[in-house]
């Protein structure tokens, strides 16, 4: 067992823990940047949407999971993320440039929603995300003049210096800069003062507020911050389907997306990614085992939405701290090998603490 | 006028579903998201008992309604209770989870086209002072009115009635005074999961039946907050409410507002008065 002592008050706060943790991650760096070398172009396209889903959940996972509060309604963010940019791309506007507007633009909705959602809570915070989602579904139904209506329309591939950004490779490069850039700057907020908030106001919104957090700011912060990561995610997500309709940001979008942060656990970035695989990954597995299925449960069309249930029903009753918590676990039962003890992550007896006085 | 009764008749709908939705949280603070799933579930066990068994209506209805509040109770005392305690987040995700599974196992057993029954109103109709009234809409209104007549004295009169307020006032007090506050709970579901039984068979004849059926709990959820989570006539009044709006709105605008209006009313009501129109929320002390 590694122990780990502290000899400096920046060590709280430094990226990464010690040398160890960073020869590790540099490790995982290069081989994701070698990694077009090896693998078929299939793979990279699943690889890459990994990327792009590991993006939207940051932003999911620092409202829901940092700050607290629960979002019925992201698709609606990566939708205008995605409307934005590909409506501006067909303009002729430079990429970077339409990239910036579709995670401003979803910013500002973000503060838009997350002003009059101050005053929400709990379930009344969810049905408010969850009535502007399907406002602005239907917005995007409507405003045919941008939108192209129920039909919508096909997203622009570019070219820059002879290479499409849209083909298999450069997209996985782009897409693997973008999710750094989002680590790091996600990563950074949290160890600011803003991040501490956050999270500050997720454990115990009184206590947050006697030491001093505003919590109306940092609430519209979470939420502007939140959505703008989402609609930054939400421009690439744009290229990875290729065909922008209405339907493809509706509710159902949302919660899988809310099945991405609580299957790979709540409260981490890493759990963000995690949680990304996993919702990257089922659809093949599901596809991979259909093959070994008997025909009558294996042609069946509500197989994939079942599952996703099921295994969120086993993740809250089993596991509530999701796959990053299963990967600690494990961690530490390898570094302390023969003295593990269960009783360590023990869940302590809870009660029901009421809600209805707040 | 016509429109005015159209909206009531589908708004006893949403209330019926809000209606399960808030006797649950005000007994066990969970929020079910699968509520309308269960009143999908419902709608099929009646068609299955129709058309497998080849019962009459009013027979199907009774097992319909008998075999969800089992199930409801099942449910509950299986899965739900373990999670008691936990963060709402969590009791969210966890029914939105079996909303989901419900609704494949409905798919894998009925299949995804949709079905239809008959019932005694079906196509029945009949003009009172010059409005054309159709029986559908009658016995969702009559229906509604009588179970919430019933457990309105249920509530009030019943020992077991009385032992879930208690309950639902405070969980630790009830527990001392030897309520039994699980059983209670698992009750609680069972009859919450009967009445979204009913609202599913009274709908059959209105919307087919087919397993995207739950989604109208979205709107009924929307009910229950415009009348205050936690109140139960304020449920009902609030998915009249919403009915009406809908109705109206489908009639004076854009047809296809119609579906929109009853979201834009909610975010209007819950940034105006964020408790809801009939809720209360006192200030929490420290």
């Amino acid at each position: 067992m590694r122990f780990f002592f502290k000899t400096d008050y920046n060590q709280d706060i430094n990226l990464f823990r010690d040398k160890v943790d960073r020869f590790w991650y540099a490790l995982l760096m290069l081989t994701l940047l070698a990694a077009p070398l090896a693998l078929e172009e299939f793979y990279l396209g699943e690889i890459s949407y990994v990327f792009v889903l590991s993006i939207i959940g940051i932003g999911l996972m620092l409202l829901t999971g940092f700050t607290g509060q629960v979002s019925l309604g992201h698709a609606a963010f990566l939708g205008i993320g995605a409307y934005t940019h590909a409506v501006l791309l067909s303009h002729g506007a430079p990429f970077v440039l339409s990239m910036t507007a579709a995670t401003l633009l979803s910013a500002a909705v973000g503060v838009a929603i997350g002003f009059p959602a101050l005053r929400l809570t709990g379930i009344y915070l969810a049905i408010a995300t969850l009535a502007f989602a399907f406002i602005i579904e239907h917005v995007l139904i409507k405003w045919e003049s941008v939108t192209g209506g129920f039909k919508g329309f096909p997203v622009e591939r570019p070219e820059y210096f002879g290479i499409s950004i849209t083909d298999d490779i450069p997209f996985y490069y782009l897409s693997l800069f973008c999710l750094v850039l989002a680590v790091l700057a996600a990563l950074n907020l949290l160890r600011s003062p803003t991040g501490r908030a956050f999270i500050a106001i997720r454990d115990s919104e009184i206590a947050a507020q006697s030491m001093g957090v505003n919590l109306a700011r940092y609430k519209t912060a979470a939420f502007a911050v939140s959505a703008g990561f989402t609609g930054f995610g939400g421009a690439l997500f744009a290229h990875k389907i290729g065909y922008l309709a209405p339907d493809a940001f509706n509710i159902l979008l949302s919660i899988q997306l809310l099945l991405m942060v609580v299957v790979g656990g709540l409260g981490s970035i890493h759990g963000a990614i995690f949680g990304a695989m996993f919702v990257g990954a089922l659809p093949q597995a599901i596809a991979i085992g259909r093959d070994y299925l008997p025909e009558t449960i294996a042609r069946q069309p509500g197989l994939e939405p079942g599952l996703f249930g099921l295994i969120l029903v086993f993740f809250i009753l089993f596991e509530p701290y999701g796959i990053y918590g299963r990967w600690l676990k494990v961690k530490l039962y390898f570094s302390l090998f023969p003295l593990y003890k269960k009783a360590t992550f023990k869940k302590q007896k809870t009660y029901t603490k009421s809600e209805r006085n707040r | 006028m016509q429109s005015l009764l159209n909206g009531v008749a589908s708004g006893c709908i949403y209330g019926l579903i809000a209606l399960g939705f808030v006797l649950i949280y005000k007994a066990t603070e969970m929020v079910n998201f699968a509520q309308g799933d269960l009143m999908m579930l419902g709608a099929f066990v009646a068609f299955a008992a129709i058309d497998a068994l080849g019962l009459n209506y009013w027979l199907a209805f009774l097992v319909a309604v008998l075999f969800m509040a089992v199930f409801g109770y099942l449910l509950d005392a299986a899965i739900l209770r373990q999670v008691i305690g936990q963060p709402q987040f969590a009791i969210v995700m966890l029914t939105i989870g079996l909303g989901f599974t419900f609704r494949s196992a409905a798919s894998m057993l009925w299949g995804t086209e949709t079905r239809a029954f008959d019932t005694p109103f079906t196509s029945g109709v009949s003009e009172v002072g010059g409005l054309v009234v159709n029986h559908v809409s009658l016995s969702i209104i009559a229906g509604t009115a009588i179970l919430c007549a019933a457990l309105f004295a249920f509530f009030r009169y019943t020992r077991v009635g009385v032992a879930m307020q208690a309950a639902s006032q405070n969980q630790l007090a009830a527990y001392y005074m030897g309520i039994p506050v699980k059983r209670i709970f698992s009750l609680i579901w069972a009859i919450s999961a009967a009445v979204a039984a009913v609202a599913g068979v009274l709908l059959a004849p209105v919307a087919l039946i087919d397993v995207t059926m739950g989604l109208l709990g979205l709107k009924a959820f929307a009910a229950a907050v415009l009348g205050g989570f936690g109140s139960i006539p304020g449920a009902v009044i609030g998915g009249i409410v919403i009915g009406v709006i809908e109705q109206f709105s489908g009639r004076y605008m854009e047809s296809d507002l119609k579906d929109v209006a009853a979201y834009v009313v909610i975010l209007a009501v819950l940034f105006l008065r964020p408790q809801g129109l009939f809720g209360n929320i006192g200030r929490k002390r420290v």
